[in-house]
């Protein structure tokens, strides 16, 4: 059941990518790009998505668990630190490069866009790189007792 | 700074931002995740039990989602102008940096900010200035406007 939702959340999302211009690289740069000509598009996809995200969030945070009694996930990360700085720094790089993150990436190659392709197996080896360089590593607290195996 | 009222489309951005965060929304409440895409991917790379099915499905509904919609629509215009060693350096930096800074537009941007994390504020802020200087760079200082 949860795996049918997670297929409807990322169809919605990516449908949601594609109407909002996100999934369109060149209105990416043109956000980007505040000392040309401006295009503040962007700024009213992260106010749509962080109004109606808002509410939902609003009610989960009441919740112990969810509609399909499965716990509530949220993030128990709170430091400010190096590594959220640096990454965070080295994601909008890349991003200011080719006006690409990870979600208008996958949607990409789903429109069958070749140079997307490229871009996702790009990602997808930077995300390999970084597993490898930190085996065992980064595990969220409640996946990192001991009692739960590390990886498959 | 100068508007490009061309391009300008806010009420198709406004509408779009909604559906997404709509699906961010209802996949913490339904599904009790955050609806982070480099969160979800990156847990692909390190499998766990009974925790990879989902994964797949959420990755799976992003690549069909143009395909859907062009079954019913043209899809709207997609211009990507850079070449292939921009887009791998690009590429690889999005990859190391939304692990290692453990989020990215979605999981920060969205989920983040809704629920008032100040991590992912700062994260937020952060990736959205250094896109923004990395442009500047590119096109205002170097000149380059696709490469």
């Amino acid at each position: 059941m949860n795996v049918f939702f997670s297929l409807v959340a990322g169809l919605v999302f990516g449908l949601g990518l594609i109407v909002s211009g996100m999934a369109n690289p060149a209105k990416v740069l043109g956000f980007l790009d505040v000392a040309g000509a401006w295009d503040p598009s962007l700024a009213f996809v992260m106010i749509g998505g962080i109004a109606a995200a808002s509410i939902g969030f609003f009610f989960a945070r009441k919740r112990t668990q969810s509609w399909l009694g499965l716990p509530l996930q949220m993030p128990a990360a709170r430091d400010i630190d190096r590594r959220l700085v640096l990454g965070s720094l080295l994601f909008g790089i890349g991003w200011g490069l080719a006006g690409i993150c990870p979600g208008p990436a996958l949607v990409l190659v789903g429109a069958g866009v070749v140079k997307g392709g490229v871009f996702a197996l790009a990602m997808l080896l930077g995300m390999v790189l970084f597993e490898l360089a930190e085996p065992g590593g980064r595990q969220p607290p409640a996946a990192s007792a001991a009692a739960n195996p590390p990886a498959k | 700074m100068t508007i490009d009222t061309v391009h300008f489309t806010p009420i198709a951005a406004l509408f779009g931002g909604l559906l997404i965060g709509a699906a961010a929304a209802l996949f913490m409440l339904i599904n009790g995740r955050i609806a982070g895409v480099s969160g979800i991917m990156g847990g692909l790379l390190r499998p766990v039990a009974g925790n990879t099915l989902w994964r797949f499905a959420f990755v799976f509904g992003l690549l069909l989602a143009p395909v859907l919609y062009g079954a019913f629509a043209t899809l709207p215009e997609i211009q990507l102008d850079s070449g292939y060693p921009m887009l791998i350096v690009a590429g690889l930096l999005v990859g190391i940096g939304t692990r290692y800074g453990a989020g990215c537009t979605s999981g920060h941007g969205i989920c983040g900010i809704s629920r008032l994390s100040p991590r992912s504020i700062v994260a937020t802020l952060l990736f959205m200035v250094a896109g923004m200087a990395t442009v500047f760079a590119l096109r205002h200082l170097l000149g380059v406007t696709s490469a």
